[in-house]
């Protein structure tokens, strides 16, 4: 299973150089076209690349945190949730613990960023909190968990820019031939008495400049979704427990609740897609996530827990193709499938999604520096920040309690 | 003179491939070591919450002794065993497992106890560190599988028997089936 980790980024790596050779193509044909020099296209195309590069690395993942509203937690805050994410980083063999993020948001998501294993996160919605049992929680915390150990983060950052040059550049390009392009087009053609190599450039230009933009997006979102796969593999493969990842979500799938604080940036770092619009499966070209009614029907299919188990869920599911690297194939032997934990009882489901709810919420109270004072009645009181006043008067029973 | 430097060449290329060879071996052992000392960390965490959650218990089930009994000396035994190989240890602990999964299936017939929240933070701990002894073990085995097919494919085999590798010892909990299903005796 070590070895997948590295034939995927031998895979993912050919995609990316695909994209790279696609903006030097680009600045290849601009480069002709505007100075009459392919060389210095190509390297003002490599100097815009690193430019974005330089503001994407700025914009860390503090950035990405604090856009999606996100607080860090203890283990006292949430001991369960601290606990399976723990469990995760040791099932996954990760060096270090993750931070920890809560975001306060009623959608059911998920995220995971990070440059390096080193230095993590995991990020959830309070209402994904809410919503999961353990089993759940557990394997959507595998599937992020596995973002990180596949390097998925760095590699759809790095992809994520690429694309961005690409479109940037076609888009100024094509502004810049349409005002003064043209003119100047027809001096030098002039100049040089090459005529008919000029309109052969031109055309060959304005092809590449709608195409790119479009193969390159192309690209980057065949990169996600394949991605996606290969964490819910791992995943499976962490937790032993397909099934948890599954109804996790299927429960996802079903919220209508739309997440406040995700933009097209971050989408790939959920999850699962945020802008998915209610029941449509979105399995066109041009998604960052696969449906997810495909992934839930291959982890459902899945025989045992490895990687072998996936592979023939996922031809089984999708009638052909292959996701799982054939080097990791060889190496993983039998993998067993565990049993469900003891407190996935229906029975207790509706009891134990109010304790969840209520421990949640106390939890986002805490965080917004509420403090909670009982009554002697048993009523428990939050009082804001804000409130300066030393003694407060319990509204159900009238006594006064010092705050 | 061509036919030394041939030779040359080809020494130079052997030693690299041996370098090569063997830093992977030491990197696969040290993975095998840390897999090894994430199990015992977990270990260890178990045989701390044991004490609790028989302290926290015991006012609750009076009935329940022998139970009671059986976990805290299961838990001295695989205590005792913490320094015997991997085989061994599995196997003290693995009756440790069982007996807790006993005890925790009792306790569902003591509404008063699963309301004691100090006894649901317990039960949270426990299960948690059951969970993180049986992930660190897949890992553990995972990179002792992985170590071992090192040691004894070729041709890392020669480099693994000329330096003194020797292959892992898997930790098997033998009686799986006790884990999963524990009995209880409805009395």
């Amino acid at each position: 299973m070590w070895e997948q980790i590295r034939s995927n980024r031998m895979r993912s790596a050919v995609l990316v150089a695909g994209m790279g050779v696609l903006l030097l193509l680009l600045g290849y044909v601009l480069g002709m076209f505007f100075f009459d020099n392919s060389i210095a296209g190509m390297v003002v195309a490599l100097v815009i690349w690193a430019i974005m590069n330089l503001v994407a690395y700025a914009q860390g993942d503090s950035i990405l945190l604090g856009v999606a509203g996100a607080h860090k937690i203890t283990r006292d805050d949430h001991p369960r949730l601290y606990n399976i994410v723990e469990e995760m980083k040791i099932a996954s063999g990760l060096e270090r613990m993750p931070d920890v993020y809560i975001i306060d948001d009623p959608a059911l998501n998920a995220f995971a960023t990070g440059r390096s294993a080193e230095k993590a996160s995991v990020a959830v919605t309070s209402g994904l909190l809410q919503r999961l049992n353990r089993d759940e929680l557990q394997g959507v915390i595998a599937h992020e968990i596995s973002h990180i150990k596949n390097r998925d983060v760095l590699l759809m950052s790095l992809a994520g820019v690429i694309l961005g040059t690409v479109v940037i550049i076609s888009w100024y390009a094509s502004r810049m031939m349409f005002f003064s392009g043209m003119a100047r087009g027809g001096k030098r053609s002039s100049d040089s008495g090459g005529g008919g190599g000029q309109v052969i450039i031109l055309a060959i230009g304005l092809v590449l400049m709608i195409l790119a933009p479009i193969a390159a997006h192309l690209l980057y979102y065949a990169i996600s979704r394949r991605r996606e796969y290969l964490a819910d593999a791992s995943g499976a493969l962490y937790t032993r427990y397909p099934e948890g990842l599954a109804s996790a979500l299927e429960k996802i799938a079903g919220s209508t609740v739309q997440l406040k604080a995700a933009n097209q940036a971050t989408a790939p770092m959920y999850t699962i897609n945020p802008f998915r619009s209610g029941g449509r499966a979105a399995a066109d070209l041009t998604s960052t996530h696969p449906p997810t009614s495909e992934r839930i029907r291959i982890l459902r299919a899945m025989a045992g827990g490895g990687m072998a188990d996936y592979e023939q869920a996922y031809r089984q599911v999708r009638g052909k193709g292959s996701i799982i690297p054939a080097s990791a194939l060889a190496e993983a032997g039998a993998v067993a499938m565990r049993a469900a934990s003891p407190e996935t009882k229906p029975v207790e489901e509706t009891s134990e999604r109010i304790e969840r709810y209520r421990e949640t919420s106390d939890l986002m109270w805490r965080k917004s520096n509420y403090r909670d004072v009982t009554c002697d009645c048993g009523t428990i009181l939050r009082v804001p920040p804000t409130y300066r006043q030393t003694q407060v008067r319990c509204p159900h029973c009238g006594r006064i309690n010092r705050v | 003179m061509i036919a030394g430097i041939v030779i040359a060449v080809v020494v130079v290329i052997l030693v690299i491939i041996f370098i090569a060879i063997y830093n992977s071996l030491v990197r696969g052992r040290n993975q095998v070591k840390n897999a090894w000392a994430q199990i015992d960390v977990q270990l260890k965490r178990r045989y701390d919450l044991i004490p609790n959650l028989v302290e926290t218990v015991r006012g609750y089930m009076k009935h329940e002794r022998e139970t009671l009994e059986a976990v805290t000396r299961a838990r001295n035994a695989a205590q005792q065993m913490s320094s015997a190989g991997a085989g061994e240890r599995a196997r003290a602990e693995g009756e440790l497992s069982g007996a807790l999964a006993r005890l925790l299936l009792v306790v569902e017939r003591y509404p008063d106890l699963k309301a004691n929240q100090n006894f649901l933070a317990l039960q949270e701990e426990l299960t948690s560190t059951e969970n993180k002894i049986s992930f660190s073990r897949q890992y553990y085995n995972d990179s002792v599988l992985k170590y071992n097919n090192q040691t004894q494919m070729f041709p890392s085999n020669i480099v693994a028997n000329i330096s003194g590798f020797k292959a892992g010892e898997f930790f098997e909990v033998k009686d799986a089936g006790e884990r999963l299903a524990p009995k209880v005796n409805f009395t």
